[in-house]
């Protein structure tokens, strides 16, 4: 299951707002990746293989996870939410 | 002082008097031995201890990011996370599991792989390579009982006494509990100096002595003198104690004492510090610096969003005045999308105005932006240039600003050609702004961050005052303002020297202000002057320094 996302984080997948996703990653139930064009996949519960992504405001991603069952929907959807918000403190 | 023990001199860097007890920030950790795992080793066994010493960690640093605040909580969570980060946890196991590496070197071992990535990635990754080093040794001295490194917590207010600190660990400072800051290395213009100042904590850097210094001693550091006093005498201790807490607000707009004017301005960083510096009651805002819309950026942002970001700024000055310095990257804040990563000398590279020359659309996002802020919010809106160098640059940026209708466009003197030739430059500016942080370090050929310089690296420098007479020279020949805009406008002994030398406003750190307005309202206009003439004619930056505090009794009663 894979999903196209474009990121909407002022400031990028840096710092905290990457330490942020990272935890949020960590309680999703099933595994999920992150890549940008043509960087990656990463594993979206290692922050220092996102952060150096290098994903700034405005990129494209793709969230992919090999589950495909309730628990991977969940997933996907819990960070496509938090990469759609501006401001993430 | 009647007490006999040695006293240790550094060079003061933030002013006020505290005696306390001192805490050691741990040294360095060495790196582990490489002597593999002796053979019959549970590998796996020991592999799992890594990921038990990662989550402790882990724990720690997320329990104390809970209760940090700002910057500081920050650099804790991405510290966090990394302690938590399979990529790291992973390698290292792999590394007692397959080459008998005992735990702490596997991690050290690890830990080195991904900062080799990180410093190869360059600008803010490269940053992060300091966060992966602090967690590396985090997990090394939980695997190995080592002391805990990074600011160590008595339990009580205490004098962090450390060989250097790291950007991360002074983002960690808690004001309530470190009393004062003692560093071996360190200059008066390094990002140390820089934080204790907008903290409000004492501090003395390049304190040669300062590795005799054991946890549990008591000391007394004057941290505008520039001296720590072991074992002081009670006498001194009360004084230190009976030191008023000062100010934490400008009550009134700046002035001499007989009521000449001298707008006390902030620096300021972002919108949350606009915010702080207009609690502060400073009366604008003096230098706006713009790189927080684009640090960490691999492309510039869009003009929308750089409206949208200097609008809160500019809306926490109604009707003041905020001087936006357009981008200065380059030098200690590379952007991949204006900077090259391969000059072999930054400082002296294509940074500030001059990386307009290849990328002007950036430059040109920016002005439109700003105008368009500027048009829907009640700010006075200047604009300025960094590191101008001729007259052509000035004239050059002088004319772009005015074709997105930004009328009030100066430049920062920061190359010394610049402060020279002020006369050149203001025929076109407007304005001209004192970056004395810079215009220091290319006076004295000194890298700001190299404690071996600190004694070089002082705008009390006889030199640097004369670049900024040159400068005040120029702007009085062309009837225009010279304001000051680095730490030398934070310091409450060199403040009036700066106004004695036709300095007309000052910013500074929040923090500063009252202090600055305090010792200002002690002094006519004609006693600048003469303070100024006085250091003028000092022969070195420590009789300068020495002389102008003899004359300003007042420091002394202010704790200053």
């Amino acid at each position: 299951m894979q999903r196209s996302v474009v990121v909407a984080i002022q400031d990028g997948l840096h710092a905290r707002p990457a330490a942020l996703f990272v935890a949020e990653a960590a309680r999703q139930p099933a595994p999920v990746t992150i890549a940008k064009n043509g960087s990656g996949p990463a594993s979206t519960r290692s922050i220092l293989s996102v952060i150096t992504l290098g994903i700034g405001a405005g990129d494209e991603v793709v969230l992919e996870t090999p589950a495909d069952d309730d628990s991977a929907l969940a997933s996907l959807d819990a960070l496509e939410d938090f990469l759609h918000r501006v401001a993430v403190e | 002082m009647t007490s006999t023990t040695l006293v240790l001199r550094g060079v003061g860097v933030s002013p006020g008097r505290r005696a306390g007890v001192v805490a050691r920030m741990p040294d360095p950790l060495p790196a582990p031995s490489t002597e593999p795992l002796p053979p019959g080793t549970d590998l796996a066994a020991a592999a799992d201890r890594i990921g038990a010493a990662a989550s402790v960690v882990h724990d720690a640093l997320l329990a104390a990011a809970s209760t940090a605040r700002g910057e500081g909580a920050a650099v804790l969570a991405v510290t966090a996370e990394m302690a938590a980060d399979p990529t790291l946890v992973d390698e290292a196991r792999r590394r007692v599991v397959e080459q008998a590496s005992t735990p702490q070197r596997a991690v050290w071992d690890a830990a080195a792989v991904v900062v080799d990535q990180l410093l190869a990635l360059g600008g803010l990754f490269a940053e992060r390579a300091r966060d992966v080093d602090d967690v590396r040794d985090r997990v090394v001295a939980t695997l190995t009982g080592a002391p805990m490194p990074g600011v160590p917590d008595p339990g009580e207010p205490f004098v962090l006494v450390a060989r250097d600190l790291a950007p991360a660990d002074t983002a960690r400072l808690d004001p309530d509990l470190v009393l004062a800051l003692v560093t071996e290395g360190g200059g008066p213009t390094s990002h140390t100096a820089i934080l204790a100042r907008a903290l409000g904590i004492p501090a003395v850097v390049a304190v040669a002595g300062a590795g005799t210094l054991r946890d549990g001693d008591t000391v007394l550091v004057d941290g505008a003198l520039g001296s720590v006093t072991p074992d002081p005498d009670e006498d001194a201790v009360a004084r230190a104690g009976r030191t008023v807490r000062r100010a934490a607000r400008l009550g009134a707009p700046g002035a001499t004492a007989d009521g000449m004017p001298v707008a006390l301005l902030a620096n300021v960083a972002d919108p949350a510090g606009a915010a702080a510096a207009a609690a502060a009651g400073a009366e604008g805002v003096g230098l706006l610096r713009t790189e927080f819309r684009f640090l960490g950026r691999t492309v510039a942002p869009g003009v929308d969003e750089q409206v949208d970001a200097y609008r809160q700024v500019l809306a926490a000055f109604p009707g003041r005045k905020v001087v936006v310095r357009t981008l200065d990257a380059g030098a200690d804040k590379p952007l991949p999308f204006v900077t090259a990563p391969d000059e072999p000398n930054p400082a002296l590279g294509v940074r500030g105005l001059r990386t307009a020359w290849d990328h002007p659309q950036v430059l040109d996002d920016q002005l439109a932006a700003i105008a368009r802020a500027a048009a829907v919010e009640d700010a006075d809106v200047w604009v300025m240039a960094p590191m101008v160098a001729t007259a052509e640059e000035a004239r050059d940026f002088v004319e772009r600003c005015a074709a997105h209708g930004l009328a009030q466009a100066g430049v920062m003197v920061e190359v010394p050609s610049a402060a020279l030739r002020a006369r050149d430059l203001l025929v076109h500016a407007r304005f001209a702004s004192i970056g004395t942080n810079d215009l220091t370090q290319y006076a004295m050929a000194a890298d700001r961050e190299l404690a071996r310089l600190a004694r070089l690296s002082t705008s009390w420098q006889p030199a640097v005052l004369d670049l900024v007479a040159a400068t005040c020279a120029g702007g009085a020949l062309r009837g225009r303002p010279v304001g000051v805009c680095g730490e030398a406008a934070a310091d409450p002994a060199l403040a009036p020297v700066l106004v004695g030398l036709g300095v007309s406003s000052l910013s500074m750190t929040p923090r500063a202000l009252p202090d600055v307005a305090a010792v200002l309202a002690t002094v006519t206009a004609d006693r600048c002057r003469e303070l100024a003439d006085a250091a003028l004619a000092a022969d070195g930056a420590e009789a300068a320094r020495d002389t102008v505090r003899a004359m300003l009794p007042v420091l002394e009663d202010l704790g200053l």
